[in-house]
C-alpha cells in the first residue's frame, strides 16, 4: 500500500529532518512510526500526505507517486493532523459536511456517510453542537471520523492521542482498532508513546534523527533483546559490565552512566548468582530491577537513550526546524 | 466550481452566525455618519461641491470605508484558519488553490454588498440626499470591485505573514492611510499638491470617487475612469492573491 525508497527531506539545505528512509507498509496493516519529538515522524507523514515535497527519494502511496500526482494521492488518503484542525465555529456535522463537499461527494452519499462515521466514533447525538463545546477527546474522534469520510484506503494519524488523558486515549485506541477491522483500512500512525505503539501496531519502525533504526513487529523486537531484562544500579558500571559479560546465559549487556542492563533467559532465577558474583568482585549493588522487555527497552537498545530523556532537546530541535521553515 | 461554492458556503454560515461581527461592522460607519457627519455638517464646511452637504459628501466615503475594513479583514482571516489549524484541512483537500482563493473573494464580496446596502439604507434614514436611485443601484459595481480588491490584498498579505503580529501592523500602516488618503472624509482637490499626488496612488480614491459619482451625483474624476483604474487594481489583486496563496505551505 505504501512504498518508500531512500526518502529524504532537507530544510534550508542543511537540516536533515528525514534522512534516506526505506519503508514498506502492507494493505490493512496498522503501522507505527515510533520516535521522540523531532525525530522526523511528522515530516515523513507530511511527505506521504503530499503536504510537503520530498527533497530526494521516492514515495508511492496507493501505487501513486506522491511527487507526480498529489491530487490522486489525496483522494486515496485520510489524515488526522497532530494539532487540531477543526473549525470550532461550525458544528461537528458541518465540519464533516465541509469535508465531504470538498471531496465532491454527492448529497445522498454525503448524508449517509456523515451518519455512518458519526456512529462509528459515537458522536451522533452531538452532531449539531458547535465544535467549540466539544472536549479534547470528542474533537479527536470527530477528526478521525472526518479522515474516514471519503473512504480512504490509507489513514494517517499524526500523534492521535497527544495531550489526551489515559482514559480518553484508550477510547481512541479502541476506535482505531475498530475502524481498521471494520473497513480493512491501512493505518499509519506516529507516536512517541511506547504503550500506544505496542498496543495498536502490527509493525513498528523506530525512527530517530531522521533515520529508521529498526522495523519489525513489537513482539519480535522485544524478543530480539534475548529474554528478560535485569537492570543493576551500581557505582562502577564499567567494571560491573565486564564481570556480568562472563556469566553464562547472558545474551546482552548494555552499560549506562550508573547502571547496567542485562538481557538473559529466566532472569528471575539467576539473580542470586548475579548478586554473588557482584559481591565477590566488590561491587555494591544499589538496586535491582527485573522486567519483561518493553518497546521502551527496545528503543534504549537501538538509541542508547530513553525516549523521554530526549524530549527537551528534541523539542528545541523541532522549534529550530519550525523557525527555519518559517523563514523561507 | 464546487470547491468555490463550499468555501463560500462556510464563510457565509459563519457570517450569518456571527451577529456581533455584523453589528460591529455597521456600528463604526453609523458612528462616523452620525457623530462626524452631523458634527461637521452643522459647521457649514466650505469647499464642497455646489448644493452638497457634508453628510451627503461623507456617505459614499463611509460606504467605502466599511468595505475597506471588512474586506481586508475577510482576506486576512486566513491567518485565523492558519492559527486554528483549519487551513491544513482546506489545503490537503483535492481542490485547486485558485478555487479556494476565489471562494473566499466571493464570500467577502457577498458580505460586503450586503453590508454596503445596509449602510446606504442608514444614510437615507439620516437624510442623505441620493441623486439618482438608479445610480445608487449601479454603485454595486464599485462596491463589488472595492470588496474584491481588498479581500484579494488581504489574502496576499496573509499568505506572506505567518502570525497574528503582522495583522496589527497591516491595520495601522496600510488600512488607516488607505482610508484617510482616499478622500472619504474630505475633498482632494483642495489639498497641497504633494499630498494630492499621493492620493492618486491610493486605489480606494477611485472607489470613493466612483461611489460618490453614482450615489450623490458628483465626482472629481469621470466615473468611467474611476471604474477602469479600480477594475485594473482589482484584477491585479486577485492575480496576486492567487499567486501568493499558491505558494504558501502549511
Amino acid at each position: 500500500m505504501i512504498e518508500v525508497r531512500d526518502l529524504s527531506k532537507v530544510f534550508n539545505g542543511r537540516i536533515k529532518a528525514v534522512d534516506g528512509i526505506d519503508v514498506e507498509v502492507r494493505s490493512g496493516e496498522i503501522f507505527g512510526l515510533l520516535g521522540p519529538n523531532g525525530a522526523g515522524k511528522t515530516t515523513t507523514i507530511r511527505m506521504l500526505a503530499t503536504m510537503t515535497k520530498p527533497t530526494s527519494g521516492q514515495a508511492m502511496v496507493c501505487g501513486i507517486d506522491v511527487a507526480k500526482d498529489p491530487d490522486s494521492v489525496r483522494r486515496c488518503i485520510g489524515i488526522v493532523f497532530q494539532d487540531p484542525a477543526l473549525d470550532d465555529q461550525l458544528t461537528g456535522g458541518e465540519n464533516l459536511d465541509f469535508h465531504a463537499r470538498m471531496y465532491g461527494m454527492p448529497r445522498k452519499e454525503r448524508e449517509e456517510r456523515i451518519n455512518e462515521v458519526l456512529r462509528l466514533v459515537e458522536l451522533s447525538d452531538r452532531a449539531d453542537e458547535l465544535v467549540e463545546k466539544y472536549s479534547g477527546g470528542m474533537k479527536r474522534r470527530l477528526e478521525i471520523a472526518r479522515g474516514l469520510m471519503h473512504r480512504p484506503k490509507v489513514l494517517f494519524l499524526d500523534e492521535p492521542t497527544l495531550g489526551l488523558d489515559a482514559q480518553t486515549r484508550r477510547i481512541i485506541w479502541d476506535h482505531i482498532m475498530k475502524l481498521n477491522s471494520a473497513y480493512n483500512i491501512t493505518v499509519i500512525l506516529t507516536t512517541h508513546y511506547m504503550e500506544e505503539a505496542d498496543f495498536l501496531c502490527k509493525r513498528v519502525a523506530i525512527i530517530d534523527h531522521g533515520k529508521i533504526l529498526a522495523i519489525d513487529t513489537p513482539e519480535n523486537m522485544k524478543r530480539s533483546l534475548g529474554g528478560d531484562l535485569i537492570t543493576l544500579k551500581v557505582k562502577d558500571a564499567a567494571k560491573t559490565a565486564s564481570i556480568v559479560r562472563s556469566i553464562k546465559g547472558v545474551k546482552q549487556v548494555k552499560r549506562h552512566d550508573n547502571s547496567v542492563s542485562i538481557a538473559m533467559a529466566n532472569a528471575g532465577s539467576r539473580i542470586p548468582e548475579l548478586l554473588k558474583k557482584a559481591e565477590s568482585a566488590g561491587i555494591e549493588v544499589e538496586s535491582i530491577d527485573l522486567h519483561k522487555p518493553t518497546l521502551e527497552d527496545v528503543f534504549i537498545h537501538f538509541t542508547g537513550k530513553r525516549i523521554r530523556d530526549q524530549e527537551a532537546n528534541a523539542g528545541d530541535r523541532l522549534r529550530e526546524r519550525m523557525r527555519a521553515r518559517n523563514r523561507r | 466550481m464546487n470547491a468555490i461554492y463550499v468555501i463560500w458556503l462556510r464563510e457565509m454560515k459563519k457570517y450569518v452566525r456571527n451577529r456581533s461581527r455584523l453589528v460591529g461592522n455597521l456600528a463604526m460607519p453609523f458612528f462616523f455618519l452620525t457623530f462626524l457627519g452631523m458634527g461637521f455638517n452643522s459647521m457649514g464646511i466650505t469647499g464642497l461641491p455646489e448644493g452638497i452637504s457634508y453628510l451627503d459628501f461623507l456617505a459614499p466615503g463611509i460606504v467605502a470605508m466599511s468595505l475597506l475594513f471588512s474586506s481586508m479583514f475577510a482576506g486576512v482571516s486566513i491567518l485565523w484558519d492558519r492559527q486554528f489549524g483549519f487551513l491544513k484541512e482546506i489545503m490537503v483537500a483535492p481542490v485547486s488553490r485558485t478555487s479556494i482563493v476565489i471562494g473566499r473573494i466571493f464570500a467577502g464580496m457577498t458580505s460586503g454588498v450586503i453590508q454596503a446596502f445596509l449602510i446606504l439604507a442608514i444614510c437615507m434614514l439620516l437624510g442623505v440626499r441620493i441623486a439618482n436611485p438608479l445610480g445608487a443601484v449601479a454603485s454595486i459595481i464599485f462596491i463589488v470591485l472595492i470588496a474584491m480588491s481588498f479581500v484579494g490584498l488581504g489574502i496576499s498579505l496573509a499568505s506572506k505573514i505567518e502570525d497574528m503580529h503582522g495583522f496589527q501592523l497591516i491595520m495601522n500602516f496600510l488600512v488607516m492611510p488607505t482610508f484617510l488618503l482616499s478622500g472619504a472624509l474630505f475633498p482632494l482637490d483642495k489639498l497641497p499638491a504633494w499630498l494630492a499626488g499621493i492620493t492618486y496612488f491610493d486605489p480606494l480614491t477611485y472607489g470613493v470617487d466612483g461611489l460618490r459619482g453614482l450615489i450623490i451625483g458628483t465626482s472629481h474624476l469621470p466615473v468611467v475612469l474611476d471604474f477602469c483604474i479600480l477594475g485594473c487594481f482589482c484584477a491585479a489583486m486577485i492575480l496576486l492573491a492567487r499567486h501568493l496563496f499558491n505558494k504558501t505551505e502549511v
